[in-house]
């Protein structure tokens, strides 16, 4: 019998009929979502009314802004009375919360180098960088050093021969031994740093001057700070974390020591007691007259901070990793640092990114402790802003100022981050 | 990476260099700056302005140091320290003066071997009270509410206020002033102690300042003044003249305007001493004998600062009182220059 005489079988299909009305469109939604049985209605109700009440509370004191005047008092006459924001003085002082005390015909050059920050993120940011973007990645440090701080340009180049004389000390003494390479590189390279970088750059200077205007370190202030810590410790933070990271979980106990030591006393010490030894208790080892950068000693500070955090993050990353990755990348024959380069590393920081990303969000808002110790971050010169005469009593303008450039950063970061996630999303799940 | 390498250089580099220290006024005038230690803002004491200017009277004494010491009243480092970075920035030597509304006491004169280069500001601890509460005087506040800087001598001196007087309070400590402001105009507390001059500048900044009043009595004795490393009395005794040549100035009637004419030459010996007409004071010091008359030139004899910065024209509207002269009744003297 052939099946397709059937006469009961149906030959086409039957085009699908609307949903019933009760469960159709916003009003389906809003039950399902807002209304869903009473401790749901009662919360939308409260978060409305919330919501509602803030509104009323905040609309007529932003809507009500004045920007343009001189002084808090200008500000009052204004408003006369009613109640309103006083913006004008983030219009009088937005460059010193932005930029410090750096000298106002020089800002090109601050926003120049945050501007060739993203190029030198290139690499992270796209899925095949050119190598040429890699190279500038390398340099861009002494670029940026070079813009922010001026001075001549030999001298960054000279701490980069520094690392070229490393390498070639490495590839003469190769043949000796791995270690003993090492070893000689970085005491090579320590003392030409020590000993020639100062020589050479004025040496170079004299012949070809390259200079642009010296910016004392007092100067940097406001969001520029924050963020040439917050940058500088995120990007050492990261190497160093995964040798940390890499040095808990090694089998060779003086390097795990060392590594737990490192990360358990640092983890067991609040940042502001760190900063407070930068700028307090080192003062007192150092010889008198010691000109010993602050904001120097605050990023290294910083960076061992974020590292010590770091390390625990990437090897939560590394303990997540199936036992069988480590034992194929064996069985592949791939040395120690091969293995981890190509096989392990590349997993466990896909899997540690939010945790990474929440380290570098906490780490760039740590910045602002740097105040209590006497740098002009940009609560430390809200605190500045409010002194003078003319804005004694203005509050609550600045914080959202200063908040709210805060939270694009972050909110930023915390974006980009996701987006990363998903780029690199290649399990099966 | 490399930029904290390419730095840790730099600092190795400065490192080995060294510095061999002769005294403080050699490494002054060899840096051609000197490092004058502020706070990091307070109305009327130290606040830079929209162009990174700083102005006030701690300010205004640095330059007239700077004045006499290198020529140039804006030859200054201004550092901004804390009240925990303070002491240890001077001592350490990032400083070379501090000048930052410091109470002068025994044990920051002795114990921290600080030396006092005199009194710039007598100051005194008091309450202010919104007028609704109706306090008249601080015996008026038992049981209240206080709004209090953690970590000064304020809250010390407020204990030990009360307890002298019988009287219980309840403190609301706060990190800092601006909050204290925001928390005494919320309501949070019925009373804000303070400093007089931080009293009445809080009081200029309301936006209704009559409904508050500062009352009259002060509980305790706040003599604000510069101060060196102890050791080195030569430098020591620069900022002590320098103090007393800007008061001596009042006194003598010197100000911006006549100190050029002054300085040619007057009837009056003791003010042709101190601009240098007549004898060697300036030689005595370690300076030229014009150097008083720069740091009177700088921003002015005492009164005109005071005036400029904290007084009866100026927002934050303080009467001389306690830093009037002693001729007019307060406690500003100068010693003899002779």
């Amino acid at each position: 019998m052939n099946m397709h005489n059937v006469s009961w079988v149906r030959q086409d299909m039957v085009s699908p009929s609307a949903r019933p009305d009760r469960q159709n469109g916003r009003l389906e939604w809003t039950r399902k979502n807002l209304f869903n049985g009473w401790v749901s209605t009662f919360l939308t109700l409260a978060s409305v009314a919330a919501i509602l009440w803030l509104a009323v509370a905040v609309a007529p004191w932003l809507g009500n802004s004045v920007w343009q005047a001189t002084s808090l008092a200008e500000c009052r006459q204004l408003l006369d009375g009613a109640p309103g924001a006083c913006w004008a003085v983030i219009r009088d002082r937005w460059p010193q919360l932005l930029f410090g005390f750096y000298p106002p015909h020089l800002y090109w050059r601050p926003v120049l180098a945050f501007a060739l920050l993203f190029a030198a993120f290139a690499p992270v940011l796209f899925r095949s960088p050119p190598a040429r973007a890699l190279w500038f990645s390398a340099v861009y440090p002494g670029i940026a050093y070079w813009l922010i701080w001026g001075g001549s340009l030999w001298f960054p180049t000279a701490v980069y021969l520094g690392f070229a004389v490393a390498v070639g000390l490495i590839s003469l003494s190769a043949r000796i031994s791995h270690g003993f390479a090492i070893s000689v590189a970085i005491l090579g390279a320590v003392l030409w740093w020590l000993y020639a970088v100062e020589p050479l750059t004025s040496t170079a200077n004299a012949l070809l001057p390259i200079t642009l205007d010296v910016v004392a370190s007092r100067d940097i202030g406001g969001f520029l700070l924050s963020i040439v810590i917050g940058v500088t410790g995120i990007a050492m933070s990261l190497p160093l974390g995964i040798l940390l990271a890499l040095g808990r979980r090694s089998s060779l106990p003086l390097i795990h020591l060392l590594s737990v030591v490192f990360i358990e006393f640092i983890r067991g010490v609040p940042l502001i007691t760190l900063l407070f030894t930068a700028s307090l208790l080192l003062n007192y080892f150092l010889p008198p007259g010691t000109n010993f950068d602050l904001i120097l000693r605050v990023v290294i500070m910083v960076t061992l901070f974020a590292s010590a955090y770091m390390a625990e993050v990437i090897r939560g990353g590394l303990a997540a990793l199936p036992r069988g990755q480590y034992e194929a990348a064996e069985a592949l024959g791939l040395d120690y640092w091969k293995a981890q380069r190509l096989v392990i590393l590349p997993q466990a920081l896909k899997i540690s990114i939010p945790g990474i990303v929440n380290s570098f969000i906490g780490l760039f808002k740590d910045t602002t402790l740097v105040m209590f110790i006497g740098l002009l971050d940009p609560i430390a010169l809200a605190a500045a802003i409010r002194a003078n005469t003319n804005w004694q009593g203005i509050y609550w303008e600045l914080f959202i100022f200063i908040g709210a450039v805060f939270f694009v950063f972050c909110f930023g970061m915390s974006r980009y981050s996701m987006y990363l996630e998903r780029r690199l999303k290649t399990d099966h799940r | 990476m490399k930029m904290t390498i390419a730095l840790a250089a730099i600092a190795a580099a400065t490192l080995t260099a060294g510095a061999a220290s002769a005294g403080t006024m050699a490494d002054v005038q060899a840096r051609g700056k000197l490092n004058c230690g502020v706070t990091g803002g307070q109305a009327g004491f130290s606040a830079p302005d929209a162009s990174g200017v700083w102005h006030g009277m701690d300010v205004a004494y640095c330059r007239a140091v700077a004045a006499a010491v290198l020529k140039d009243p804006n030859a200054v480092t201004f550092v901004p320290t804390t009240g925990q970075t303070r002491f240890t920035a001077l001592a350490s030597g990032e400083v070379d003066i501090l000048s930052r509304t410091t109470t002068w006491t025994f044990s920051r004169d002795v114990d921290l071997k600080f030396s006092f280069a005199g009194v710039n500001f007598y100051d005194g601890q008091t309450f202010m009270v919104p007028k609704a509460l109706g306090a008249k005087t601080a015996k008026d506040l038992d049981g209240a509410t206080i709004c209090i800087q953690t970590g000064t001598t304020t809250e010390l001196n407020l204990a030990e206020y009360f307890r002298k007087n019988d009287m219980t309070y309840e403190p609301v400590p706060v990190e800092n002033n601006a909050d204290i402001q925001q928390k005494y105009l919320a309501g949070a507390c019925d009373v804000y102690t303070s400093d007089g001059s931080d009293l009445a500048s809080t009081r200029s900044s309301f936006k209704d300042p009559q409904e508050h009043i500062i009352l009259a009595d002060v509980i305790s004795k706040e003599p604000l003044g510069p101060l060196v490393r102890q050791g080195d009395d030569q430098w020591a005794d620069v900022a002590r003249w320098t103090l007393n040549a800007l008061i001596a100035a009042e006194e003598f009637g010197i100000t911006t305007e006549n100190v050029e004419k002054l300085s040619a030459g007057t009837d009056n010996p003791e003010i042709n001493r101190l601009l240098g007409k007549e004898g060697n004071l300036g030689e005595q010091l370690g300076l030229d004998a014009a150097w008083a008359k720069r740091a009177i030139a700088a921003e002015g004899n005492y009164g005109e600062i005071f005036a400029r910065n904290v007084g009866e024209k100026t927002p934050i509207g303080l009467a001389r009182g306690q830093n009037a002269l002693w001729e007019q009744g307060g406690l500003m003297y100068a010693v003899p220059f002779r």
